[in-house]
């Protein structure tokens, strides 16, 4: 079946141009997107399978050495399902973040905080039947950045999320419920309601938590929905 | 009141450090046995093999050093190797159309190798032109960018998108330019006179 997908919203999402986030007053388009109907080109997109990935790679804990991070211990989980309820399977999940100190391991990362031998910072998974991931982690510091002398922010793990197409294409960030920092983020406040910034604010799951282990957050993510009728595509050449 | 649906995920931006998720190498370790997205097409897969080199340029024309780009294409017949293409079981084993890249952290410049995509049906019956897909994310980019390239010794002018493009010379900036056999030059410019024509797809 070829059917569309629903328009994004773009409203909700944050505008190119946010002033206090200061990296994006050079790097935002100017011009109107120029909007296209769907097409092969749109709908589809690269499909991931179990053969692509290591056994370790959802757990950030042990995937870098085999021993284990340093900081608290966490779980994160939840459910990838489009804008109909739809699970979404077989979505991969790409996670990055920095260390229980807040220091990311780049080449470019230039904070004070040490860098943990057994912490690599980045992991991988797909969803199931049932759209269900979870990954194990420790929960990242917040960091220092250079937007106002005195930014912040927040604790956060960084998601890419490969829908069934490049129209579901999406990079977020999570964040934890409770957080302090929240109301001095520049990047968290480049969404313009509160209401879309609470979607990204993981509640505590202590029913997911493991006992004497790990506590644990849920992550709920919905990518675009489809119509449920379909378009006219006469293959012409095919 | 219309009907209310569940609102998708806002997107954030992906940071200046994305490279560690996605392509850690870059961010100067290895975690996974296998990159995703290292190999659009592997040896052996029919079609033309083309380099594409580019840069991605800031509003002041600085060229960036921390994006990565993802490309998504059609083989040399025009087909996806995705499930809804319906030609699909066609599509050669060693083909994936997918490809991630980034700008260099020192030159910022980044380097797609892969092979040249075939015309591709379109709606209406109206083919398109061959093109690759491009998405765009880096620090300072709150939603990422989606764009297309086009190539500058095919038929370009009947194609559904370009011709939407109403500023006649802004239908450039999705075109690339050849520097050599099957080596071509993409610059995408974020703003400016030269802005690219981004889209919402
Ligand atoms: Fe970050």
């Amino acid at each position: 079946m070829t059917a569309e997908y629903f328009q994004r919203d773009r409203r909700w999402h944050p505008p190119a141009y946010t002033p206090d986030y200061k990296t994006t007053v050079a790097r935002s388009p100017n011009l109107p997107l120029l909007s296209v109907e769907n097409s092969l080109s749109e709908i589809t997109g690269p499909t991931f399978s179990h053969a692509g990935l290591g056994p370790l790679d959802h757990d950030l804990i042990r995937n870098f050495t085999g021993e284990e991070a340093i900081g608290e211990r966490t779980i994160v989980h939840g459910r990838v399902l489009d804008q109909n309820g739809r699970p979404v399977k077989g979505a991969l999940l790409e996670v990055w973040q920095a260390n229980a100190g807040g220091r990311y391991r780049h080449k470019k990362d230039g904070y004070l905080a040490p860098v943990d031998p057994n912490f690599g910072g980045c992991g991988r998974c797909l969803t199931d039947e049932d759209g269900y991931y979870f990954f194990r982690t420790v929960k990242p510091g917040a960091y220092p950045f250079r937007s106002f002398s005195n930014s912040w922010r927040m604790a956060h793990i960084h998601f890419s999320i490969f829908g069934a197409g490049m129209t579901q294409r999406l990079i977020t960030q999570m964040y934890f419920e409770g957080d302090p920092l929240r109301a001095q983020d520049p990047i968290a406040n480049t969404v313009p309601d509160q209401a879309a910034i609470d979607r990204l604010v993981a509640p505590l799951d202590l029913e997911a938590s493991v006992p004497l282990d790990s506590l644990a957050y849920r992550f709920d993510i919905v990518l675009r929905g489809r119509r449920q009728t379909m378009f006219e595509n006469k293959l012409e050449g095919a | 009141m219309p009907l209310e649906y569940p609102k998708e995920t806002p997107s954030q931006t992906a940071g200046p450090f994305v490279h560690i998720g996605m392509m850690p190498r870059v961010a100067g370790f290895e975690v996974f046995e296998t990159e995703l997205g290292q190999v659009p097409a592997a040896e052996g897969v029919p079609g033309t093999r083309i380099t594409i080199e580019g840069r991605v340029l800031d509003g002041t024309g600085t060229p960036i050093k921390d994006a990565l780009l993802e490309i998504w294409h059609a083989d040399a017949e025009g087909r996806y190797a995705h499930p809804e293409d319906p030609r699909v079981n066609e599509v050669h084993e060693g083909f994936t159309g997918f490809g991630r890249c980034h700008t260099d952290l020192d030159t910022g410049t980044f380097t797609i190798e892969t092979i040249k995509p075939g015309v591709i049906p379109g709606r209406h019956a109206r083919p398109q032109a061959p093109h690759l897909n491009i998405w765009i994310v880096a620090r300072g980019i709150n939603i990422g960018l989606h764009t297309r390239m086009y190539f500058p010794d095919e038929e370009n002018d009947d194609d559904p998108l370009l011709g939407m493009v109403e500023h006649l010379h802004r239908r450039a900036t999705l075109v690339a330019s050849a520097t050599g056999e099957n080596a071509y030059r993409f610059d995408i410019h974020l703003q400016g006179p030269q802005e690219t024509v981004f889209l919402d797809i």
